[in-house]
């Protein structure tokens, strides 16, 4: 397929200049973000060292204590392999702390919290280091809405929201990503064993070849079946795409003004910068 | 006459006109000191390209101090230039000036403003209503502003009233990854030497560098013969400087090898083109 397969050295230009570009003319040098061991967060954080000179990258790894030490491992083999700074922020003390309240809580609301509190340590590490947050999601789980809003969502920049899954793997060939991180099993790692495909319930290329037709290229869904995608796994991810869109949103805003933000008040994020 | 052309391919601040302005005085100072004739400038370098309501309050009047700070400059090297301009009746275009000897020698203002998939330009900005020629010091010019140019009949026209050298100011935003090169620039590649190639002229393609919200300008600014072969080509996504020489030789041989211009049949097109606007009901 070949809008699935990138140009990487043309990719890897767009993306590093950007990161250098955008971080730079708000005013600061530096970047933070969170490494889980996993391969979306191992490419930015290559992709930020490029851009910006590894000394000027803070990852931070956030285990909880059900993550699997593999991933911290494979989090500092990624920071070494790039020179970037590396530090770990274990969040077992405060998501237990919290679940305390609330022993009957289940695992969708425990790793939300998790992946909520690692976004407060990064954006209060932000402020630390004077250092924009970046985010690490790709377009699949974007489209899908598998992140938690507010939570690994939330970013300052993102460098790879514009890439599908096969080409963050592309890409971190490319970069150098180490073989150990690009070859594993996708996971979120918020309990032992998940892993992303089994959970969604089918595979990353699947998905991806069906989204790249479905949004990009905008067949209807009788193209979609015509090319060969089961009518049943059209409309699941189709629901997918719409019911998760919210997340891709700001929070909508009662209208009762001439100019109310977003609507008839439009400006650029990059306005006098 | 052969005349030297730089195509300053900058990064204009989203919004800023004062520091806009002084980086466009910045090139204008190193053109004139390197002895070139003429110096163009992206589509709305003075402002940066994603201004939504920002519009009115970066336009600029005809007489307002910055345009008439460049008129000034225009009489040591020739300019041409992409800002928001305010007309009296508080309409805004998306406009290009040339400047030559003091003067403002022709306005253009961007016709067709897209208005789709990344583009919003038609929320914002009044059309313009007109492509015309203009003489110039260095021969007889027409002005595009990027979109422009997607509409054949744009240079077309231009080249029918005499232009033998258009020059696009372009904010151009770079999409497409999947090929060899980027999409976008392919695409536009594709364009300016084949406008080139069927109305014999020499195009001047002079595109911005640098990001706005994630969105990134190409850059890639040439110098297309007459012949469509792209003689000198800017850097891709970065700040370049690029110098060119347009050979006056070259487009009378190309005129004399190639006339399909001078057999363009101007009569024929005219009926058909009224005969269809009967037939629409326009």
């Amino acid at each position: 397929m070949k809008g699935l397969t990138a140009n990487t050295a043309l990719l890897r230009t767009i993306l590093v200049g950007f990161v250098r570009d955008e971080v730079h003319k708000v005013g600061v040098k530096k970047a933070v973000l969170g490494l889980s061991g996993g391969i979306d967060s191992a490419l930015v954080v290559f992709i930020a060292a490029e851009a910006l000179g590894p000394e000027n990258v803070h990852a931070v790894c956030m285990p909880y204590r059900s993550s699997n030490p593999e991933s911290e491992a494979h989090a500092r083999l990624v920071a070494h392999a790039c020179g970037v700074n590396f530090s770990v922020v274990p969040i077992t003390a405060m998501v237990d702390a919290y679940f305390k309240m609330f022993t009957d809580a289940d695992n969708m609301r425990r790793g939300n919290k998790m992946a909520r509190e690692r976004m407060t340590i990064l954006f209060d590490h932000s402020a630390l280091h004077s250092a924009l947050v970046l985010g690490t999601s790709n377009k699949t789980e974007l489209l899908l809405g598998y992140g938690t809003l507010f939570g690994d969502m939330a970013s300052a920049l993102n460098p790879i929201g514009d890439l599908y899954k096969s080409h963050v793997w592309q890409l971190s060939e490319a970069m150098g990503v180490p073989r150990e991180v690009i070859e594993k099993k996708p996971s979120a790692d918020l309990w032992a064993g998940q892993t992303d495909e089994e959970e969604l319930g089918f595979s990353y290329c699947q998905v991806d070849e069906l989204l790249y037709r479905m949004v990009d290229q905008r067949l209807t869904r009788e193209e979609l079946i015509a090319a060969g995608f089961a009518a049943e796994f059209i409309d699941d991810i189709y629901k997918k795409v719409q019911n998760s869109h919210f997340k891709r949103r700001l929070p909508v805003i009662a209208k009762v003004s001439n100019r109310t933000i977003d609507r008839d008040f439009r400006y650029s994020r990059d306005w006098g910068k | 006459m052969d005349f030297t052309a730089v195509l300053a391919q900058v990064k204009p601040k989203l919004g800023c006109v004062a520091d806009n302005l002084a980086l466009i005085e910045e090139h204008i100072q190193q053109a004139i000191t390197s002895k070139a004739d003429l110096v163009v400038f992206p589509e709305l370098a003075l402002t940066g390209y994603f201004l939504k309501d920002l519009v009115p309050e970066v336009a600029l009047r005809l007489d307002s101090p910055e345009i008439q700070r460049l008129v000034e400059l225009s009489r040591h090297i020739s300019i041409a230039v992409g800002f928001v301009e305010e007309s009296s009746d508080y309409r805004f275009f998306n406009s290009a000036l040339y400047l030559e000897d003091g003067t403002i020698r022709h306005l253009h203002r961007k016709v067709y403003l897209p208005t789709y998939g990344l583009f919003d330009e038609q929320r914002y900005l009044a059309r313009g209503e007109r492509f015309r020629a203009f003489d110039t010091k260095r021969g007889r010019m027409g002005l595009l502003i990027c979109e422009d140019m997607w509409h054949l009949s744009a240079s077309y026209i231009l080249a029918m009233d005499g232009a033998t050298t258009l020059i696009c100011l372009s904010s151009s935003p770079g999409r497409g990854v999947e090929g060899e090169t980027l999409g976008s620039a392919n695409a536009w590649q594709h364009l300016t030497a084949t406008t080139a190639m069927f109305l014999n002229c020499r195009v001047l393609y002079c595109n911005r560098v640098g990001y706005e919200d994630g969105i990134n300008f190409w850059g890639g600014s040439e110098y297309v013969a007459p012949s469509g072969e792209s003689m000198i080509r800017g850097a891709l996504l970065e700040e370049d400087t690029v110098s060119a020489t347009l050979d006056e030789g070259a487009l009378r041989r190309e005129r004399i090898f190639s006339p399909m211009l001078r057999d363009e049949n101007l009569f024929v097109t005219m009926r058909e083109l009224g005969r269809i606007e009967r037939e629409r009901g326009l």
